[in-house]
């Protein structure tokens, strides 16, 4: 792949994985953010094959359309099954209202560019400079899982998270050793997993997944 | 061959005796497995301690490495391992008597068990970061539908916020160790054992100073979460006190101290890279907090498990205080105190597990003159909490006594003072409450009376005598250790060398 044309692509992947974090942020219909959180996935399994392309690892282009699989399909599935089953479409009102949270967005921004300075100095490519925008998305998620009060929101979150962080080990070094993205997938399967047979059961003992009900334990 | 064996031993019997449990259920015949895998792992590891003192093991292909420490906390796994799965088969009876579990119940409890110490073990015996990492998780993942067995509205929400504090907490984690491998792979160390061990420790005074700092920031603070460090250890008490007692025993004697582990293992590559100030810094601050948080939650602790869960905050918190500190005394001190608090904390759970079994209810007013009734369990119960406040002869006086002098001698002495008046605070509390559980007028006394005291209840009271046994031998190897360290002395002093960077 050209240098214009990959940097071009590059730029492109990662804004989408952006864009679908910060509009996740700003819906509150939960089958438009389990949309979204299926479109940042093949925002990332672009991100991963430009990256595979332009070094010419096959391997890396592969594990390309394996993310595509796992994060554009199968995890979304199962994220809208759970959704279907739960019966609750929308957000209730987030702890942080939406303009708010757009304002914590930017500054979360900014705090990932500052934290990965060091990052782009160490070794400054096209690829390392889109590293704090993808610290960004993990930042994003993670104030999705701690606003947010819908099981199924907070599961997405967590997702969000696990995608930025997958992409800055992409723009990092290609990757981190095969059998440790192999171990990564699946436990981040296995985790979707119990959070959707624990967003039933909370359902099933509390009649509904809203996590205000959960304050039984305290001291 | 003989060490590739023992090496995957400690991973492959209990994967084995989980694929037991699925395939046969939980039986009276199948009952046994579990306690026998435990001691198989106990085995593995006293053969490992001798093998691997003098040199690190590999085996599969360099997957998994046993070094002294690996062993130290195999040992730890094992010993802790093997009175909780003694005391599960009648924990499970007396569960399946009230009405509390099924068979599918009891199978699947014998199957995540057994994978829950599986992959405990695997996370000490890999010899790269990110297998380590991978194992951590997927304890969470296993150990989540333990937590949530009773499947109530206390244990649903717990489980929850287990698993999503702990997924969140630990995916931090991940971002460091992308970020380490990242600042390895610009140090020329080779693609391929970038996140291993020991190339990193070897490689650590090349390493990029700012990128790591970065990355072993969140590597504590990941690692932090899921060994119940504060900021992030609102978990722990739930969880701890949702779950059924042998796992209890396990998450509270075992798990912390493997995610503590991984925390002893960056240490040694961030002082290489960054000089000893950095990671020091970090771990006094969260020492200090979560010493303080579990002080004061344990002022007006209600729950007697709840209350085993914040000692265990506290105890946490102390090890990070001793890694913090990190001289050689102060690291052998840290290393003998995460096997006696794991052995004194299983005892104290198992203790408190069979009272609430027996009692209907783990709340502390409910349990009254404990010591007339039940003497074995009152005992048991007496003795465990008494280890864990840190009285003689118990393993953990010895230790914190070292810190103490440990922290003194490099300067730290402000920081252990304000540990110390912490840890009276947290004295006075648990010891007011032991007082009103064990000794006490009987309960023909007004309040007692709401006690759902039951025919079961008196019988339930005399622990069965495998369990009593079970407890006696982690209480005696708990005294033998604050007595003398002798047959760990070769062990520790290797374990000592590695975590403070003597050797790699």
């Amino acid at each position: 792949m050209s240098g214009g044309l990959y940097v071009h692509a590059l730029d492109m992947a990662v804004g989408a994985l952006l864009l679908a974090g910060v509009l996740a942020l700003w819906r509150r219909d939960l089958a438009a953010i389990v949309r979204l959180f299926a479109v940042q996935g093949a925002a990332l399994a672009a991100l991963v094959a430009v990256l595979g392309l332009h070094e010419g690892h096959a391997a890396t282009v592969a594990l390309a359309a394996g993310i595509l699989v796992l994060r554009a399909a199968v995890l979304p599935l199962m994220l809208r099954r759970a959704m279907l089953a739960g019966g609750a479409f929308r957000e209730t009102e987030p702890l942080v209202n939406v303009a708010s949270s757009l304002v914590a967005a930017a500054l979360l921004a900014l705090l990932s560019f500052a934290v990965t300075r060091p990052v782009v100095e160490l070794a400054p490519s096209p690829a390392t400079r889109a590293v704090p925008v993808a610290l960004t998305v993990v930042l994003l998620g993670f104030f999705v899982l701690v606003t947010r009060r819908r099981a199924l929101s907070q599961v997405a979150g967590f997702l969000m998270m696990d995608n930025g962080i997958t992409a800055v080990a992409f723009l990092t070094t290609t990757g981190v050793p095969f059998i440790v993205e192999l171990g990564m997938s699946l436990d981040v399967l296995l985790a979707v997993l119990v959070l959707q047979i624990l967003t039933s059961r909370i359902r099933d003992v509390f009649g509904d997944s809203d996590l205000d009900d959960l304050r039984e334990l305290h001291d | 061959m003989m060490t590739t064996i023992l090496l995957t031993a400690p991973v492959a019997v209990p994967v084995l005796a989980a694929c037991g449990y699925a395939a046969l259920g939980w039986r009276r015949g199948t009952a046994w497995l579990a306690p026998a895998a435990a001691a198989g792992v106990l085995a593995a590891a006293v053969c490992l301690a001798v093998l691997a003192a003098d040199r690190p093991r590999t085996g599969l292909g360099g997957l998994l490495r046993a070094d002294a420490l690996t062993a130290l906390m195999l040992l730890v796994i094992g010993a802790v391992a093997l009175p909780a799965m003694l005391a599960s088969p009648s924990y499970l009876a007396a569960e399946r008597a009230a009405g509390r579990a099924t068979p599918a119940d009891a199978r699947r409890y014998g199957v995540l068990t057994q994978g829950f110490i599986a992959s405990m073990a695997l996370a000490v015996l890999a010899s790269s970061l990110g297998v380590l990492w991978v194992a951590v998780e997927a304890t969470t993942i296993v150990t989540a539908f333990l937590v949530g067995h009773r499947r109530t509205r206390n244990a649903v929400e717990a489980a929850w916020k287990y698993v999503v504090i702990c997924s969140a907490g630990i995916a931090l984690a991940l971002l460091g160790i992308v970020l380490l491998h990242f600042a390895a792979r610009h140090a020329h160390v080779p693609s391929s054992g970038a996140l291993d061990w020991a190339r990193l420790t070897a490689h650590a005074a090349s390493l990029d100073p700012d990128v790591t700092r970065i990355a072993v920031a969140l590597l504590i603070l990941g690692f932090g979460a899921k060994a119940g460090l504060a900021p992030l250890h609102a978990w722990l008490p739930d969880a701890h006190g949702q779950a059924p007692a042998p796992v209890s025993a396990l998450m509270s004697g075992v798990l912390l101290s493997v995610a503590l582990y991984a925390v002893l293992r960056v240490k040694v590559i961030a002082d290489v890279a960054l000089g000893a100030g950095f990671a020091r810094t970090l771990l006094l601050i969260v020492a200090l907090a979560s010493v303080a948080v579990a002080a004061a939650l344990l002022l007006a602790q209600r729950d007697l498990k709840r209350m085993l869960a914040y000692s265990s905050i506290e105890h946490m918190g102390l090890l990070a205080l001793g890694t913090a500190i990190g001289t050689r005394l102060a690291m052998a001190a840290v290393l003998l105190h995460i096997l006696g608090h794991g052995l004194a904390k299983a005892v104290s759970f198992l203790a408190a597990g069979r009272v609430q079994q027996s009692l209907g209810t783990s709340r502390i007013d409910a349990v009254r003159a404990l010591g007339g009734r039940a003497p074995v369990l009152s005992f048991f119960l007496g003795a465990g909490l008494l280890a864990l406040l840190g009285f003689p002869p118990f393993t953990l006086f010895a230790t914190e006594v070292a810190m103490v002098r440990a922290g003194f001698a490099t300067g730290l002495g402000w920081a252990v003072t304000a540990a110390l008046v912490l840890t009276l605070v947290v004295m006075a509390a648990v010891s007011a409450r032991m007082a009103g559980m064990l000794l006490g007028s009987r309960p023909d006394a007004p309040g007692a009376a709401a006690l759902p005291a039951t025919g079961s209840a008196a019988t339930g009271l005399r622990p069965p005598r495998v369990l009593t046994a079970a407890m006696g031998a982690g209480l005696a190897a708990c005294a033998l250790i604050g007595v003398t360290a002798w047959p760990l002395r070769p062990l520790l002093d290797a374990a000592t060398d590695i975590v403070t960077g003597v050797s790699g």
